[in-house]
């Protein structure tokens, strides 16, 4: 049954996905919750959370308030504590037990904003969804709400899907924007670590978009639809990054989408090399692998993520069950450690820590992906 | 002195113990050595815990496993928004649970013990567990399962966390009483060998064991044979109680505490329920004196900030030192356990000036969290708000307890003193006293 997870851990939620998305922006994150599970978000996903203040919070929701409909009280709470912080914005996030209710945020926001004059607006979570779905909520939301439309500017790009779920502990956005100016962009923003508010703001200037993660992807879509700003999809990890900066400059020629990131496969022999996990990363892991003779290498996503970043030969596997069938014939298996107990035995385990998946039990063993050589990893 | 203001933080004087703050937005401190009810559910030897519920409900309990190094006692069936939408939620969680015991069983490792947590969504659903249990006993018959719940929107009915310390030992049997053995229950640590608790009952003849004890799962249900059961800790009480009198047993609520005239009147409760010769009271107290004293020496006019973390009763731990000539300066808690009510009468004339701080309220997350003078923090929540690394890394009594509990917390107050800590390493560790593998 693809619903039960023997010993794996489940990946982040998307409540958490959309607080990791909008940490770093001055906004006030509300998620709608009582006081114990979604709250547990900066333990396990928020590596930033001890060093660095951020205005996200929950409403400590209890049982009289859910079942009469109290929502007077979480307005209350919202615009009094927006008062006295000043905010920038302030983001809803859903939780279960509201969603059972089917409590209408929209109003709730529109409440708020007009009680302390703050945007408010609300991303779609219910804490059914992994981190994939809220982040990328999260960034649209933010961009319909704050991206304004202006003219392009050559040579300039956006870097979207930047969370620390994907870099973990050790990486970071400089990085990325090194990445991006040798390879003759300049960045006009960075969704959404580095870049303040104002930044971001200005997000339709940019000539390309560089989605580094699964949870930028929804945005990169809807300024495609809104902005026609192509899009490239591929992280620079090692040997790939000379690929991924030609996929760029096509795109800004061109003007069409590229995603080097995907399996073609074409002529490479399938000798059991498989990476689990978000799609971009691993996809553009898996392109370095099949450069140092690893054979073709599948992609495995358990996550909810777009099927537009896999190839013909990748996998989507639900649950944990979903993933110990795709890695049944395995040889070779890049994942996170917790995947360990999984993996079959007959197969090499290379791993690598998802901050998604396994939390501070990989910030031990963890490293900068930019920094990541393949041929270290599989030595 | 505290350097913010606003509604977070109020004085002694200004206090009302049924209501310390206004209730608003909340904030969750990074910090994480208090049990979550995985920590306490895995004191259960053999057991192997099932959560059923949505993705991000999840994560914090099953990191704590992965934390912890027992993922192989923890499984989870997720739920998903069609669950919801097309009413199958119940058919989910029995299915689920089935499926993971099934395959436990192929590995031959089903386990005698399964705690199962339905969540929020179960009980505003109105789901029938009832009806799951039969079906899964019926299914299981050599496998206890222990109704637990993982719902913390029940303000009103019961505390996940309070639940759990009942229905973890709903499996002990009736039996008869072994008339030396006492047990604790309802606590996450084990007494240490200096408890007042411990030599108390040892004086008499009798031994003091607990959960923390047993390997195995006969072992824990050994615990059945206690003549008396003891509960020294809030939430732990309703548990040991109901548990007690399922078996016939009598039971002693004992909680910690750190007034003289408490520490005297329980344990004269507990000599006189067990049929043990009584201490000599006026000795202990004069050792205690003695153990604050040499603290006092040790720490001098350093602010003191204290949390409701390291123990449930941190205003008594106040009085107790201000007495004793300490500066405390500040109390970090978000509302006054009743048990310890009269102690802000007591503060409110003779600490006016003692300043009583939330740890939720939003003002919170941009407070300064920098104090002028180096202070001596007892609790881990104390040390993060007062950005000190000298601190007492203790939480829930720690198994201190009695006239020794007191002399222990003084000790431990002079080697936090001397001794800095890392606290940015040790403060956002989960469940302390847990294996941790982070």
């Amino acid at each position: 049954m693809r619903r039960t997870n023997r010993i794996v851990p489940t990946y982040t939620g998307d409540v958490s996905g959309a607080c990791s998305a909008l940490f770093e922006l001055g906004g006030m994150v509300v998620i709608h919750d009582p006081s114990g599970c979604n709250s547990t978000y900066n333990t396990h996903d928020e590596t930033r959370w001890y060093n660095h203040d951020s205005l996200i919070f929950i409403t400590g929701l209890v049982e009289r308030d859910a079942i009469l409909g109290n929502d007077e009280k979480l307005v209350r709470d919202v615009v009094e504590a927006a008062r006295e912080l000043q905010p920038r914005f302030i983001a809803l996030c859903n939780s279960p037990v509201p969603f059972i209710s089917g409590t209408d945020f929209r109003a709730i926001c529109k409440l708020v904003e007009r009680e302390c004059g703050i945007p408010c607006f609300y991303v779609r979570t219910n804490g059914m969804h992994d981190y994939v779905v809220g982040a990328g909520n999260a960034f649209v939301e933010l961009a319909r709400r704050f991206v304004g439309g202006a003219s392009v500017v050559p040579g300039t790009c956006n870097i979207l899907g930047v969370t620390p779920l994907d870099l973990g502990i050790a990486g970071s956005d400089a990085p990325l924007r090194s990445f991006a100016e040798e390879s003759g962009f300049f960045v006009t923003s960075c969704w959404a670590m580095g870049s303040p508010l104002d930044e971001l703001e200005r997000a339709a200037e940019a000539q390309v978009n560089l989605v580094v993660s699964a949870t930028g992807l929804a945005l990169a879509r809807h300024l495609r639809e809104t902005y026609g700003t192509p899009y490239v999809v591929g992280f620079p990890v090692d040997g790939f990054a000379p690929r991924l900066a030609d996929a760029m400059a096509v795109a800004a020629s061109s003007g069409e989408c590229q995603w080097p990131c995907r399996s073609s496969h074409e002529g490479l022999p399938h000798e059991g090399a498989l990476c689990v996990g978000e799609p971009v990363m691993m996809g553009s892991l898996a392109r370095c692998m099949e450069a140092q003779d690893c054979g073709a290498v599948r992609v495995v996503c358990p996550l909810e993520a777009g099927a537009e970043l896999m190839g013909s030969s990748d996998l989507f596997a639900e649950g944990e069950e979903g993933v110990e069938e795709a890695l049944r014939d395995a040889r070779l298996v890049v994942a996170d450690e917790l995947y360990a107990p999984i993996i079959p035995s007959s197969a090499r385990h290379v791993p690598l820590p998802h901050q998604a998946l396994s939390g501070r039990n990989g910030w031990r063993c963890a490293q900068d992906p930019c920094a990541m050589r393949v041929a270290d990893l599989l030595a | 002195m505290l350097q913010r203001l606003g509604p977070s933080v109020v004085s002694a004087q200004d206090a009302d113990a049924r209501s310390l703050f206004p209730a608003g937005l909340e904030f969750n401190a990074p910090v994480h050595g208090t049990w979550n009810i995985v920590h306490i559910g895995m004191l259960v030897p053999e057991s192997h815990q099932i959560y059923v519920c949505g993705i991000n409900c999840m994560r914090g309990v099953v990191l704590t496993a992965a934390e912890m190094g027992t993922q192989d006692r923890f499984s989870c069936v997720v739920l998903k928004e069609e669950d919801i939408t097309r009413g199958t939620v119940e058919q989910i969680t029995l299915d689920g649970i089935r499926d993971v015991l099934h395959k436990l069983e192929e590995r031959g490792s089903l386990p005698r013990c399964v705690i199962v947590f339905p969540v929020c969504t179960h009980l505003f659903l109105g789901v029938p567990m009832g009806r799951v249990y039969r079906k899964l006993e019926a299914e299981f018959p050599q496998v206890d399962f222990v109704r637990a719940y993982m719902d913390p929107i029940s303000k009103k009915r019961m505390i996940p966390d309070k639940r759990l310390r009942k229905v973890m030992y709903d499996p002990l049997p009736a039996c008869e009483p072994d008339e030396r053995l006492v047990v604790l229950l309802g606590s996450e640590f084990a007494h240490r060998d200096d408890s007042d608790l411990v030599t108390l009952l040892a004086s008499g003849g009798k031994r003091l064991a607990s959960i923390h004890d047993c390997v195995s799962y006969d072992e824990f249900k050994g615990l059945a044979r206690a003549s008396l059961f003891v509960s020294v800790f809030p939430n732990g009480e309703y548990g040991a109680a109901k548990t007690a009198e399922r078996l016939g047993r009598r039971h002693l609520y004992l909680p910690g505490t750190f007034s003289y005239e408490q520490v005297e009147r329980q344990e004269r409760q507990l000599c006189d329920a067990a049929g043990l010769p009584l201490p000599d009271f006026a000795t202990e107290r004069k050792l205690c004196d003695e153990a604050l004293d040499l603290a006092r020496e040790a720490i001098g006019d350093a602010p003191v900030a204290i949390d409701a973390v390291v123990h449930p009763r941190p205003l008594e731990l106040a009085h107790l030192l201000l007495e004793h000539g300490f500066n405390v300066s500040e109390v970090c808690l978000d509302g006054v356990n009743g048990e310890e009510a009269v102690e802000v009468d007591w503060l409110r004339e003779h600490a006016p000036d003692l300043q009583l701080s939330s740890t939720i309220l939003p003002d919170l997350r941009v407070a300064s969290r920098v104090r002028d003078e180096q202070t001596l923090a007892i609790g881990p929540k104390a040390a993060w708000f007062t950005g000190t690394d000298r601190f007492v890394n203790l939480v829930y009594g720690g198994g201190l307890w009695g006239y020794a509990g007191i002399r222990a917390m003084a000790g431990l107050m002079v080697e936090a003193w001397r001794e800095p800590k890392d606290a940015r390493d040790i403060i956002p560790r989960k469940g302390l006293g847990c294996v941790s593998c982070i």
